[in-house]
């Protein structure tokens, strides 16, 4: 749905582009695939890696690692696993429902959840490459910790 | 040398999964679904990302994007990059060019790490999601949660990075393509 109004918007951009000035409209589709063609590599190898680790770490594996009774250590292997991989929201939450019924924790979910949304190690070389080191480390300690604040709370106030 | 180093991941996860499909079919074969999935949600996402980004690029002079996000823009600035961020589709690394340009236009690098934050935790298609699938006292309460997270995290890092290093910053953006 979203993706179709994606298409709609950027199609009538560039057919509006195109009435109003052909010449600037090549430029900017030639920026649009250098850009592209910028990333590809970066992306396609973090596609694959994911994929990957995905199917190595199945959910009776995690849910096994961050059951309710798992306490801190769980919530800190919730938060590593989430910070590793990056699945889109649309797989991450069915998922998470699925390790809740499978005797995960409210806690190591939110832990997981926080950090598999903000915290990225396999899209760090692509970060790296736009805003340096610095801010990526920074970036992604600080959502890192900030999730086990969120798992904190997240742990008084649902059970 | 320089193509082949860029696509070293790809080769070596790609011919991991070839090994893992040779020993343990069923494994494999989950391993390259799961990759041809991602892959076709990437390669649906990005067009339409990109073709925005390069009109943006031609059409809209540096001085509009400074009046709405960039210096003095103040707390509507902030509010934009918020709202532009949780509107957005895809995942996390899709931000990055995008911050990326708007940077090069003259975003404040508070409103970028807004845009950021925005992005990656108060999606409205996500928060959708995990309503629907965690319930709503859970979604809710990390929803209410994450909108300090995002200021806490733009508040440290504009602290922590200089004048000189966000200048920097900039430039490096500026040399990106």
């Amino acid at each position: 749905m979203q993706t179709i109004i994606f298409y709609t918007v950027a199609l009538s951009l560039l057919l509006l582009s195109l009435i109003k000035d052909r010449e600037k409209t090549r430029l900017s589709l030639i920026k649009a695939w250098k850009s592209f063609e910028n990333i590809l590599p970066s992306m396609l190898g973090m596609i694959t890696s994911i994929a990957l680790i995905l199917t190595l770490l199945s959910p009776t594996v995690i849910s096994s690692i961050i059951g309710s009774s798992s306490g801190w250590w769980g919530t800190l292997a919730a938060a590593l696993v989430g910070s590793i991989t990056l699945i889109p929201a649309f797989v991450a939450f069915p998922m998470a429902a699925m390790l809740l019924e499978s005797g995960a924790g409210y806690m190591q979910l939110s832990a997981f959840v926080s950090t598999l949304t903000m915290v990225g190690v396999i899209t760090m070389p692509l970060e790296t490459k736009f805003f340096g080191k610095k801010f990526t480390a920074l970036r992604n300690a600080l959502a890192f910790a900030l999730s086990f604040l969120v798992a904190f709370v997240i742990s008084k106030v649902v059970h | 040398m320089k193509r082949i180093k860029a696509y070293l991941l790809f080769l070596i996860s790609a011919a991991l999964i070839a090994l893992l499909f040779l020993f343990d079919r069923p494994t494999g074969t989950r391993a390259a679904v799961t990759t041809l999935t991602s892959l076709k949600e990437m390669l649906l996402i990005l067009p339409p990302v990109f073709i925005l980004l390069g009109l943006l690029d031609v059409w809209v002079p540096r001085e509009t994007m400074v009046r709405f996000m960039g210096e003095g823009s103040g707390l509507k600035g902030g509010l934009l990059a918020f709202l532009l961020g949780s509107a957005a589709a895809g995942p996390l690394y899709v931000v990055f060019p995008i911050a990326a340009a708007f940077m090069r236009k003259g975003a404040t690098f508070a409103n970028i790490l807004i845009l950021i934050g925005a992005w990656s935790t108060t999606k409205i298609p996500m928060i959708l999601f995990e309503l629907s699938s965690m319930g709503l006292r859970f979604g809710l309460t990390r929803l209410a949660l994450n909108i300090p997270v995002i200021l806490i995290i733009t508040l440290v890092m504009s602290r922590a990075f200089s004048k000189e290093e966000v200048s920097a910053l900039y430039a490096r953006v500026e040399q990106l393509d």
